[in-house]
């Protein structure tokens, strides 16, 4: 058991390690430069020597293979260099935008919690039925409807009818919760309408499987009530697969809400990273798609635990 | 005990598929109606879709590029449907040419990213160690390099041009990989150490046997929820592309493109212009996921027995 | 039967979707009118739609440093807030004094000026601040060094400023009045270079810095020691204070507008997004417009065939009907005025009816598009196919492509619009990997040394300006023979034979429908005017907010 665990824990590694490798090859494949971007996106007129200088400055007419040593080196040591962009150290950046990022996956899964186990669980028994028709339809609504769309239906909504508009800018939850909430909760629950049509399929599903399954069966034989059926044994190990969705979704959703955070105007990391793509700014991009890689593995090895915790069935070799 | 009564069960089941004759496909139509009305709507609205992108010419009124400059804007009526856009384009006639594109992006990407999530679940839980870990790393790495990045990139490492729907097919392929097959060694992994498995080793039965015949049909259930889950996204990630500009191209008829540009900015003008491809896109990823549940339970055995 | 049943069903949707249709709108007031008793107090809030990669902005060339910066900074003259097309003293005491021979000029410098940290600012600090521009040292960007070329040398004592010329030039004034030459403390540069790069002021300007929240927000306080003072000798600035907020998506932008959350954007929004707000504010709204010095220009790759063949070139720009897609791109997009090389409507635009003589400015479209099939014909490129190069932003650049396939298809010229991400658009540009491309450019002011500057030779400013990538040294003769006629009238002559070679004879590149500056705001805005640009008349100094 504690081999496995450690064996999990060093597996990291190379998992990072290969993010590394690709990230940096991937985006030196694609083409654009930020130079170029910094000094023409404005329609200026400047000219090839500036651009060559600068180009320079950054490191970026080294050799590649050098310019790789040279991050991995300093990433081993936890040090992400600075952004091509601002200059500013790619830590930094991050930690600015990763409380909002992080507040908001942590709203839309309570939220997405909230619907999708009493939905699934209940669509799963009343099978079949109209109830469990209405459950599947209001689900599939939060798969089927552009996430994007929703929002931008909600803040036309807020402001033809209410006219009020969310706020713009980021009031941390320890200053103002208020504030914080009014921001972040029309994001989250958009965000978590779809994350808990994703997490209540599976819950359903899931449940259906598992109250086959012939222990379920012995149980109901033995004439234990059905709630406590549902209880013990179907919910329970009907689980597994559902966190593996919640936590997988919850990985994705730190980096993942691109099109959303740039909809309400949040300063998440998503932006960060699109806009550090757009740019060319491969330090931040590398820097971020290490740590949103990192977040990953780490989610990645706690469900492994928890299945192992959970389900003895399964062999660790 | 269990090892016999799958394979009865799973022998039914061949039967019943094997079956082909007319009568018996009637009845099973009808009896999916009857049972199953979810389904059978959501097989209607892919119906509707498939119609329309096969016969797209013969239903649009007008040809979906074509500018006319003197019809900016208009509203629906009956020469235009769902009216016409900023540049005077039918939007029906939009619409049901875009039916071909989604279809497209939809069907090629989610069966090519399931099937090769399916086959690499598969093989690292049933080999486990050393197979398994390098699967699943690789995997791994796949599944946490944010999907904007990998779109980005391989829009652009594949280059503009005429064959640019080809490029967001790829850039919405390549993610469904790793989270199909995560989900499918999950439920694998139960599978694999059941004792029939063990048996089957035991007679000799080769490793791909194994999994094919027992293995594979037995996650067959989370990989149909997920290709259908997956054929939907697909059209909603193409969306959300088009949404950034990444998608497929102007004038280049596509729901994802509709809500672009023009679709948000006369939206409280011209409402039906954002509000036809947004219902589009949701119809079509309803309608997939409708009968992708519901093809599920009919089709799986342990499913069946209800 | 199945065709009609799916009809009706479709007819049912689309009533639905029409009566969700808004009624009519209400019209917003007109910009409020000169002779007001401007009020002190309040805050600004603008939203500003992308953000500053340094706060430098010698080296940058982004309006987003310009509107959260400019209100901390002074520059030595300055565009007159009141008439923008008149240039006046800012940290100046009065205009440059020229020597006889147009070579020497000399700038007295205002003695109350003083920076944010209390040091008063003197010849040394205008000197360093010019010394960085124009001759910046090893490692040190500076983006619009090309526009200093007349400079030989300058010199500087307590209060003035002196510059001497290798030659006459028709710009330097107006490029003394820069909004990107910001005034730094020569102390600051000495203890480091690059202080400006990384810090935010001291500067000299009305506002003081006050905080940047990176992704968020930019906030600045009023500069209570500023040197200046109002016709009526009231303190500058009015405002206690400015909120620049940062908002990428465009939705996101008008709703802020929408939402009162800020009360304008300085650079401006489309016809539709106007009329969205003017429907939802009415009479809250106020709307200020002009031409803008900006302009997409269609830029055939002439190293390549047959773009190298000037009749296919021709026929490209022939082919279009530039005053019907004026016409109606107005209705959906900023574009609007019909002009050549030179801003429409301003000091240097050329007469419509000389205009109308130019290939592809013809009133007579029929004719023009038979004209352009005859000469593809000629050049045996009937049936041509190219890709058009294209930047992926929603507008303008969409809808005008979309707009050219169509006017090319009309000539038998099948294209593919192939957009591409900001950043791999201009390594597709730089590199010269493009049939043709829509290519652009801005400036901060209507003057023909820099909306030419793209039509010297490749060899001599490299494929950074020169996209078209051409070598014609008779054209780089004409630009430079314009550049240093010093008489008004004369060098607008010089500049239109430059137009009508260069569009006309070469048809090197020609423009597409010049850009509209619409800014819709918030009608408790007072004293600031739209301009031709949205880089100068950014400091802030005369805005008030009405009560």
């Amino acid at each position: 058991m504690q081999r496995y665990i450690a064996g999990r824990l060093l597996l990291m590694v190379p998992t990072l390690v290969g993010v590394a490798v690709l990230t940096f090859m991937i985006m030196r494949l694609v083409p654009g430069d930020i130079v170029q971007l910094r000094f023409m996106a404005g329609g200026g007129t400047v000219s090839r020597a500036l651009i060559d200088a600068e180009r320079h400055r950054l490191g970026l007419d080294k050799p590649m293979l050098e310019q790789f040593t040279d991050w991995m080196t300093a990433a081993a040591r936890l040090d992400l260099g600075t952004s091509l962009w601002t200059n500013r150290p790619v830590i930094e950046e991050i930690g600015l935008r990763l409380g909002l990022s992080l507040e908001l996956a942590l709203l839309a899964t309570v939220i997405a919690i909230a619907l999708a186990l009493p939905l699934g669980v209940i669509a799963a028994l009343k099978q079949d039925t109209w109830v469990d028709y209405a459950i599947r339809v209001f689900s599939i609504g939060g798969l089927a409807l552009p996430s994007f769309w929703i929002g931008i239906l909600t803040i036309l909504l807020l402001l033809t009818v209410f006219r009020w508009l969310p706020p713009l800018t980021f009031t941390p939850i320890w200053e103002d919760p208020v504030q914080n909430l009014a921001q972040l909760i029309w994001p989250a629950l958009a965000v978590g309408y779809r994350y808990s049509a994703v997490a209540m399929r599976m819950t359903r599903s899931s449940v259906l499987e598992v109250m086959r399954e012939d222990y379920v069966r012995t149980a109901r034989a033995k004439g234990l009530g059905e709630r406590l059926v549902v209880v013990r044994h179907a919910l329970r190990n009907s689980l597994l697969p559902v966190v593996t969705v919640i936590s997988l979704e919850f990985a994705f959703l730190i980096g993942g809400l691109v099109v959303t955070e740039q909809v309400f105007n949040l300063n998440g990391i998503g932006k960060l990273l699109v806009d550090a793509v757009v740019n060319r700014d491969y330090t931040m991009i590398q820097g971020l798609v290490l740590l949103l890689a990192s977040v990953f593995v780490i989610i990645n090895f706690l469900v492994d635990m928890l299945y192992l915790v959970l389900d003895p069935r399964i062999r660790y070799a | 005990m269990t090892a016999i009564t799958r394979d009865a069960e799973e022998l039914a089941r061949r039967r019943f598929l094997e079956r082909t004759g007319w009568a018996r496909a009637r009845r099973a139509v009808r009896e999916f109606i009857g049972r199953r009305p979810l389904g059978a709507a959501g097989a209607a609205l892919i119906l509707l879709m498939i119609f329309s992108a096969a016969f797209a010419e013969v239903i649009a009124p007008y040809d979906p590029t074509e500018n006319r400059f003197s019809d900016l804007l208009l509203p629906p009526s009956a020469e235009h449907l769902f009216g016409t856009d900023a540049f005077g384009r039918d939007v029906f006639s939009r619409i049901i040419y875009g039916a071909r594109t989604a279809l497209l992006v939809g069907f090629t990407a989610s069966l090519v990213g399931s099937t090769l999530g399916l086959a690499l679940g598969v093989t690292g839980a049933y080999f486990g160690g050393r197979v398994d870990q390098l699967i699943e790393r690789s995997m791994d790495i796949l599944i946490s390099f944010p999907l904007i990045v990998l779109a980005i990139a391989v829009v652009a490492a594949l280059g503009g041009g005429e064959g640019q729907v080809g490029n967001v097919v790829a850039a919405i392929t390549v993610p469904i990989i790793p989270r199909v097959a995560r989900v499918v060694r999950s439920s694998a992994l139960s599978i694999v150490s059941m004792p029939y498995i063990e048996s089957a080793r035991s007679v000799g039965a080769g490793a791909i046997r194994i999994m094919a015949r027992h293995v594979a049909p037995n996650v067959f259930a989370p990989y149909l929820v997920m290709t259908t889950a997956f054929l939907g996204q697909a059209i909603l990630l193409e969306a959300s592309l088009s949404f950034l500009g990444l998608g497929v191209a102007e004038p280049t008829p596509a729901w994802g493109l509709m809500l672009r540009g023009a679709g948000m900015q006369f939206m409280e003008r011209a409402p039906w212009l954002a509000i036809a491809p947004g219902l589009a896109i949701s119809a079509a990823v309803f309608g997939f996921n409708l009968f992708g549940d519901s093809l599920r339970d009919a089709l799986d055995p342990r499913l069946r027995t209800a | 039967m199945q065709h009609r049943r799916v009809s009706t069903l479709l007819i049912g949707i689309s009533l639905m979707l029409a009566a969700c249709a808004q009624g009519p709108r209400t019209s917003p007031t007109s910009p409020p009118v000169a002779g007001e008793q401007p009020r002190p107090g309040g805050t600004l809030t603008f939203v500003v739609a992308s953000e500053p990669p340094s706060f430098d902005a010698h080296r940058e060339t982004t309006y987003a440093i310009l509107h959260p910066g400019s209100p901390q900074y002074s520059t030595l003259l300055r565009y007159d807030p009141n008439d923008l097309t008149k240039i006046i003293p800012d940290v100046a005491a009065s205009m440059p004094e020229f020597s006889p021979d147009k070579l020497t000029a000399t700038v007295k410098l205002r003695t109350d000026v003083k920076f944010h940290d209390g040091t008063p600012m003197t010849g040394e600090d205008v000197l360093a601040t010019y010394n960085k521009i124009v001759f910046p040292p090893q490692g040190v960007a500076s983006a619009r060094q090309g526009a200093y070329a007349a400079v030989e040398s300058m010199s500087a004592t307590k209060d003035t400023i002196v510059f001497k010329l290798k030659y006459p030039s028709a710009s330097f004034v107006a490029s003394l009045a820069s909004p990107w030459n910001w005034i730094y403390s020569a102390a600051k540069l000495k203890q480091d270079i690059k202080w400006y790069e990384k810090n935010v002021g001291p500067g000299t300007g009305p506002f003081v810095f006050d905080k940047y929240t990176k992704g968020s927000d930019w906030t600045g306080k009023k500069n209570p020691d500023y040197f200046g003072k109002d016709k009526n000798g009231t303190q500058l600035p009015y405002l206690d204070g400015y909120k620049a907020i940062f908002i990428v998506d465009v939705t996101a932008q008008v709703n802020a507008i929408r939402g009162k959350t800020a009360q304008i954007e300085f650079r401006g929004f489309t016809p539709e997004q106007r009329d969205t707000l003017a429907r939802a504010l009415g009479t809250d709204l106020a709307i200020q417009e002009a031409p803008w010095i900006c302009v997409n220009y269609i830029t055939p790759n002439t190293k390549k065939a047959p773009f190298n063949d000037v009749r296919v070139r021709r026929a490209l720009t022939i082919a279009l009907d530039r005053w019907k897609m004026g016409e109606d791109l107005q209705k959906i997009t900023s574009l609007r005025d019909i002009g050549g090389l030179m801003r429409p409507k301003g000091p240097f635009a050329m007469p419509d009816a000389d205009l109308a003589k130019i290939a592809g400015f013809s009133r007579d479209a029929a004719a023009a598009k038979q004209q352009a099939r005859d000469l593809l014909k000629a050049a045996g490129q009937e049936g041509l196919k190219f890709n058009l190069l294209n930047r992926n932003t929603p507008t303008p650049y969409e809808p005008l492509a979309i707009r050219l396939l169509d006017e090319w298809k009309q000539v038998g010229i099948t294209v593919t619009n192939q957009p591409k991400q900001t950043t791999a658009y201009f390594a597709d540009l730089d590199s010269g990997n493009f049939d043709v491309a829509l290519d652009f450019n801005c400036d901060f002011l209507d003057e023909p040394d820099l909306q030419l500057a793209k039509f010297y030779s490749v060899s001599r400013v490299g494929t950074t300006l020169n996209r078209a990538g051409f070598n014609d040294t008779k054209l780089d003769g004409m630009i430079d023979a314009q550049s240093r006629e010093t008489d008004p009238e004369k060098r607008k002559k010089l500049v239109w034979d430059i137009e009508r070679y260069a569009m006309d004879e070469m048809a090197y590149m020609s423009p597409s429908p010049w850009w509209f500056r619409i800014i819709p705001y918030s009608n408790k805005v007072r004293g600031w005017k739209v301009g031709s640009n949205h880089y100068t008349n950014q400091d802030l100094v005369s805005v008030w907010l009405a009560p």
